[in-house]
């Protein structure tokens, strides 16, 4: 307990420095918000286990940990060949790289743009687009709630900035990477990255967040994604979290669907010792579609805990849930999905599948799949399993030839290209295969170390 | 086997000796004794329960059931001594009653690693993706399937009849010399039948051979069984050819218990 | 669905009238002197007051829980009696010493107690307000060394058989309704069945609230020796009373080596009117422990009454091989609220558990379904298997789902499923055109969706379950 305590004390200290110092030439309603946001942040503090959605999560090694704040400090070793390993969405790819929590242009990949696009840094968009970061921001990620939201918003200075205006179809798709660099920080860094979406009517875009660490080590990347969907609007989202495997990851992701939109989420979590995603999608219009397709594969003594809404809050929306988790070694794995209809939001359609796949004797799954409903002119249905790899499927593949550990890595590979035969881009989708197998051939072998 | 003769010793591909087999401990199979000669088309039926299905796991190694006594041989070699995918590769093909669904494998890829599975144990060159593709063409006319099945999750999401089909695509394109037909014919509606059937028997060799499991008379109008074997409570009570099919088929199984009631 | 049956008069509840019997009763309010006198009063010896006592000052200690899927005004504990009990002689040797208006009382609610008319292979405990006032069968039970009375009576008669398993597997300090059970606890069941014995009927309890402004607490107790086998049943209702009261019951089973017991629960408590206005709050803690090998416990339940109902029933597998069961149909018309489940506790290897879970929302009906399911690490090859189906009838219901699960053994399999659908409009259809009234279709398609767990009950139940199920939702289609 004085653990937090001392701990929200720090970072409280750590918002004086920065609202005195670096943030001070910011718009006033931007001053405004942080100051909410880290009024907000006291308020809360941290989490506890106590408290039933973290029940199963310990934030204690975050609010041990004395974090000092990454921002503008120099990462001389985090060149584009060191990073170029990490690239996923192809050579064609509009790309934007952040070293911790700062623009970093020349590590970018910027292209001629369609008129009106813009897919930038944040900071500059506070200046260039003041109205539209104004309207959006800390509007979708609720920080009342989140004392991580909070902090982030309280902390907002820069980050990623997408915006696709009406009627334009993007195919390129946008890389966004958050990198961390430790090298030579005699403290843990924290970066606070936040990125905001938004897909006006009828547009269409692919964005890709990707959160890397080439030089490994302890650090805390507490990261916000705000997405807005206009009325028409299509957004395939990829979000690929590599941490190193000592490092912690909170990250809010919070969408607002208009009406007739389609959201894909790809949520694909690999890194990070302690990992926490906390992801809400709200159909706020009508005939809206979400696809939520998450997987997570973990080893060691990782945790990554995924807690999701979806907000059924009109008619005739469809939602499609599905979570597979991996679970070697001392891996724990958590899955907290809940589906909520509100009075009126008639013929909603919604599932959501939750599998865990136990690799190891010591691994460990919680799953708490949840339907909230108050309409009755639905279907909604959730399945849940947590289980080895099925004996007769392992017999089948081995009665057509298949030696029996090549009938495990079979199964298990398939485990996770379930999720990916659902992922639209065919270069990302090719290149997430590419990391997923290696991580498996990795296992296999015995190996622990390596990039994640 | 009762009343078949005795074959050459050389032509004879699986050979059942007094075959005990139990599940969760209980006792399926009570002594069964069969020979199948390459070349032979078998026909194994019985009612629901007389230990049909479980005939044909024992031969695929199937984990769950355990063999008490009696002895398989196959191209002279101890079967129960073989791992179940060692009998794949030495030839031995079961078509699943229930096909197993595998999530996230594209048909193509679980259908090329078991070919070169079966093929490197045979000592021939693995395929390469486009090889496969071509050697494939063929197989998947022969089951009238165009490629897009190939490219979707093995079984995953397929038809009753659907997964069928993909048994007999496995069986067209490993080419074992003993294929089990387990129950293939059940569930399936008369015009997916005819395919089924017309493709297993366009599929024999001279030097392979066919068990076809099977409750129904039917499916035997389409491919003409050189024997017949009547199952009921784990053991052959009856064996005979073409025509015992089509007594049972008048009769039904019941007179068939009564007399090994009485005999 | 149109307006045709919203017409449809809305039956009232049939147990709802009041006993008028000259009555036992303490006043109000909750302290160590009023747990003293129940003691007293139930001719309890020391250690019993003593265990009551140390639940009471655990109690004190505790908070009451908020974190059920319930809304309800605070409680007023002290404003509850704790003991009401019709005035009659202490002991009931024989039937012809049961007042007869409380002999007429079971017989209105279908529970006859006269030798003559008792319902065939079924004992029944009959316990009113605070106590138990007639068990039927005991000299058939006493032959096969079965036994079946009053907890108050047990704790006299078999004091060392209570005081080993009381509390085993409930401690007194279990949870904040469970430790006020334990401290003023008044009647309730035991049962005990001896090394190998299938016992020869049916075991019954039937509870009946009858007096106002007191609380129920009723206290049951099953333990099945090894190889044994008991199949229990209770059931209960209270007359319609503006004011709502507290049920707050701890059951305990335990089951030994290669034991089985089946334990259904038939629940309709008065659940308030139209409007949310009086009920019984049925805050219960019914856990059963599969303490020997190949044991089993099967609970079975269909919840029709109550305001509001806060319970689950859970199993802890213990022994090897043993085997836990959950079947449930819970139904939340007008105002009732529901927020139940189970919780399976594997701790031993290839334990089983299956979870069968039936919820049926109407009018502004609130249902929870909520469930754990914790495979801990030594459970090897442990299974469960959990359906959780929710009917909504009517849009200003709701249904809710919340399942826990928790794996941590990688030899167990796991599987949950759970759906939620309106009630299904093709259906009603087809049944009306079939010239079936709105009603009779819905009862039809309603117990059509509750019928796996109602082929769990006994026989002589089943036919009653559906009965009630029928009422509960009358008025409930519009």
């Amino acid at each position: 307990m004085t653990a937090a305590v001392d701990a929200r004390e720090h970072h409280l200290a750590l918002f004086k420095a920065f609202a005195g110092n670096g943030a001070a030439g910011s718009p006033a309603w931007l001053r405004d918000l942080r100051g909410q946001a880290i009024a907000r942040f006291a308020e809360l503090g941290f989490p506890s286990t106590k408290q039933e959605e973290w029940r199963f999560t310990s934030v204690a090694p975050i609010a041990e940990t004395t974090f000092a704040l990454s921002h503008g400090r120099d990462a001389p070793g985090v060149t584009a060949s060191a990073l170029a390993p990490y690239w996923i969405a192809g050579p064609g790819a509009i790309r934007l790289v952040f070293v911790n929590g700062t623009f970093a242009p020349a590590l970018s990949a910027a292209a001629e743009l369609p008129r009106g696009v813009r897919a930038g840094s944040l900071r500059a968009a506070l200046a260039s687009d003041a109205e539209l970061a104004q309207r959006h921001l800390a509007r979708h990620a609720d920080y009342q709630t989140s004392p991580f939201a909070a902090l982030n918003t309280a902390f907002l200075s820069d980050g990623a900035f997408v915006y696709v205006p009406a009627g334009v179809e993007l195919e390129r798709p946008i890389e966004v990477v958050f990198a961390v660099a430790t090298d030579g920080e005699r403290e843990a860094l924290v970066a606070h990255p936040r990125t905001l979406v938004i897909v006006e009517r009828g547009a269409r875009a692919t964005v890709l967040e990707s959160y890397v660490a080439p030089q490994g080590g302890v650090y805390w990347t507490n990261a916000v994604t705000e997405i807005a969907l206009a009325q028409g609007a299509r957004l395939e989202h990829y979000r690929i979290q590599r941490e190193s495997r000592e490092a912690y990851q909170v990250a809010t992701t919070h969408a607002t669907q208009d009406r007739d939109t389609v959201l894909r989420l790809h949520p694909v979590a690999l890194g990070a010792a302690l990992a926490r995603h906390d992801l809400r999608t709200e159909l706020a219009g009508t005939g809206g579609e979400l696809i939520l397709n998450g997987l997570y594969l973990l080893r060691g003594r990782q945790h990554a805990d995924h807690h999701t809404v979806i907000d059924h809050a009109q008619p005739h929306c469809a939602s499609h849930e599905y979570f597979n988790g991996l679970l070697g070694e001392q891996a724990h794995g958590v899955f907290n999905g809940r589906i909520i209809v509100r009075p009126g939001a008639q013929r909603t359609d919604s599932k959501q599948t939750n599998n865990n796949l136990l690799l190891s004797a010591d691994a460990r799954a919680d799953s708490q799949p949840q339907l909230e409903i108050y309409a009755d002119d639905v279907k909604c249905t959730h399945g849940s399993t947590v289980g080895p790899l099925d004996e007769t499927a392992l017999y089948y593949l081995r009665s057509r030839g298949l030696a029996a550990e090549t009938a495990a890595g079979m199964l298990t590979y398939g485990f996770a290209a379930e999720i990916l035969g659902r992922m639209e881009h065919a270069a990302v989708r090719d290149e997430l295969d590419r990391v997923i197998r290696g991580r498996l051939a990795d296992r296999t072998r015995g190996g622990r170390r390596g990039a994640t | 086997m009762r009343g078949s003769g005795k074959p050459e010793r050389e032509s004879a591909l699986l050979e059942i000796e007094n075959l005990h087999a139990s599940v969760e401990g209980r006792e399926i199979l009570r002594g069964i004794d069969l020979r199948v000669n390459v070349g032979e088309v078998h026909a194994v039926m019985g009612p629901n329960g007389s230990g049909k299905s479980t005939l044909a796991q024992v031969i695929g190694g199937h984990p769950a059931y355990a063999v008490t006594a009696g002895s398989v041989l196959y191209q002279g070699k101890d079967l129960l001594a073989m791992k179940p995918e060692e009998r794949a590769r030495e030839g031995v093909f079961l078509a699943f009653q229930y096909p197993v669904a595998i999530r996230g494998i594209t048909n193509a890829y679980f259908l090329r690693s078991a070919l070169n599975a079966v093929r490197k144990a045979r000592g021939q060159e693995e395929l390469g993706p486009v090889e496969f593709m071509d050697a494939l063409e063929d197989k998947l006319k022969v089951i009238g399937w165009d490629d897009s099945y190939l490219n979707r999750p093995v079984n995953d999401g397929f038809s009753g009849g659907e997964k069928k089909r993909n048994e007999i695509l496995q069986l067209a394109v490993l080419e074992p010399k003993l294929a089990i037909l387990d129950e293939t014919d059940s569930g399936l509606d008369i015009d997916a039948l005819k395919t089924v059937a017309h493709t297993v028997d366009k599929l024999r060799r001279p030097e392979s051979a066919t068990v076809l499991v099977t409750h129904y008379y039917r499916i035997l109008t389409h491919i003409t069984p050189d024997f017949v074997h009547v199952l009921s409570g784990g053991r052959i009570v009856k064996s005979g050819t073409k025509e015992l099919a089509l007594e049972l088929e008048e009769k039904g199984y019941d007179w068939l218990r009564e007399e090994a009631a009485v005999g | 669905m149109t307006g045709s049956i919203e017409a449809q008069v809305l039956q009232p509840y049939k147990y709802g009238f009041v006993t008028d019997i000259e009555a036992d009763v303490i006043p109000p309010g909750l302290n160590e002197d009023v747990i003293r006198v129940i003691s007293q009063k139930k001719g309890e010896p020391p250690w019993m007051l003593e265990w009551r006592l140390r639940a009471y000052r655990q109690w004190l200690k505790m908070t009451e829980p908020h974190w059920s899927n319930v809304t309800y005004g605070p409680i007023d504990y002290q404003a509850i009696s704790y003991y009401a009990a019709p005035k009659a002689k202490p002991r009931l040797d024989s039937l012809e010493q049961v007042d007869p208006k409380l002999i007429e009382t079971f017989e209105k609610l279908g529970i006859p107690l006269e030798e003559r008319k008792r319902l065939a292979g079924v004992a029944v405990d009959a316990v009113f307000d605070s106590v138990s006032v007639a068990t039927t069968f005991r000299e058939t039970l006493a032959k096969s060394g079965v036994i079946f009375c009053a907890i108050s009576e047990a704790i006299r008669e078999y004091p060392d058989l209570v005081r080993e398993y009381l509390g085993s597997v409930v401690p007194h300090n279990d949870n904040f309704f469970a430790a006020l059970n334990s401290a003023v606890f008044t009647d309730g069941s035991f049962a005990y069945i001896p090394k190998g014995v299938r016992c020869p009927l049916e075991l019954s309890t039937y509870f009946r609230i009858n007096a106002s402004s007191t609380g129920q607490f009723e206290r049951t107790l099953i333990v099945a020796e090894e190889g044994s086998y008991v199949s229990y049943l209770e059931g209960c209702s209270a007359p319609v009373r503006d004011e709502n009261q507290l049920h707050a019951a701890v059951v305990e089973l335990v089951a030994l080596d290669n034991a089985q017991i089946k334990y259904s629960t038939i629940q309709n408590w008065y659940p308030g009117d139209e409007a949310g206005r009086g009920g019984i709050y049925n805050f219960v803690t019914k856990r059963g422990k599969c303490l020997g090998r190949n044991s089993k416990i099967s609970w079975t339940q269909v919840e029709t009454g109550s305001a509001i109902t806060w319970k689950y029933p859970g199993c802890i597998l213990q022994g090897d091989n043993s085997v836990g069961e959950f079947y449930s149909v819970a139904v939340t018309n007008n105002r009732q609220q529901a927020d139940t489940g189970t919780k399976m506790i594997h701790l031993g290897k290839n334990t089983r558990s299956t979870i069968v879970s039936k919820g049926i929302s109407a009018g502004r009906g609130q249902n929870t379904y909520r469930g754990l399911v914790k495979i801990m690490k030594g459970a090897e090859h442990a299974r469960n298997y959990s359906q959780c189906d929710s009917m909504l009838i009517g849009d200003k219901c709701g249904a809710h789902t919340f399942p826990y699960i928790d794996v941590r053994n990688s030899s167990a399999i796991m599987e949950h499923e759970a759906s939620t659908s309106k009630i299904g409009e093709d259906q009603i259809f087809y049944c009306k055109q079939r010239g079936l009234s709105n009603e009779d279709a819905v009862n039809m398609i309603v117990n059509g969706f509750c019928k796996e767990v109602f082929k769990e009950l006994p026989m002589e139940f089943a036919v009653e379950a559906q009965r009630l199920l029928g009422i509960s939702l009358e008025g409930s289609v519009g």
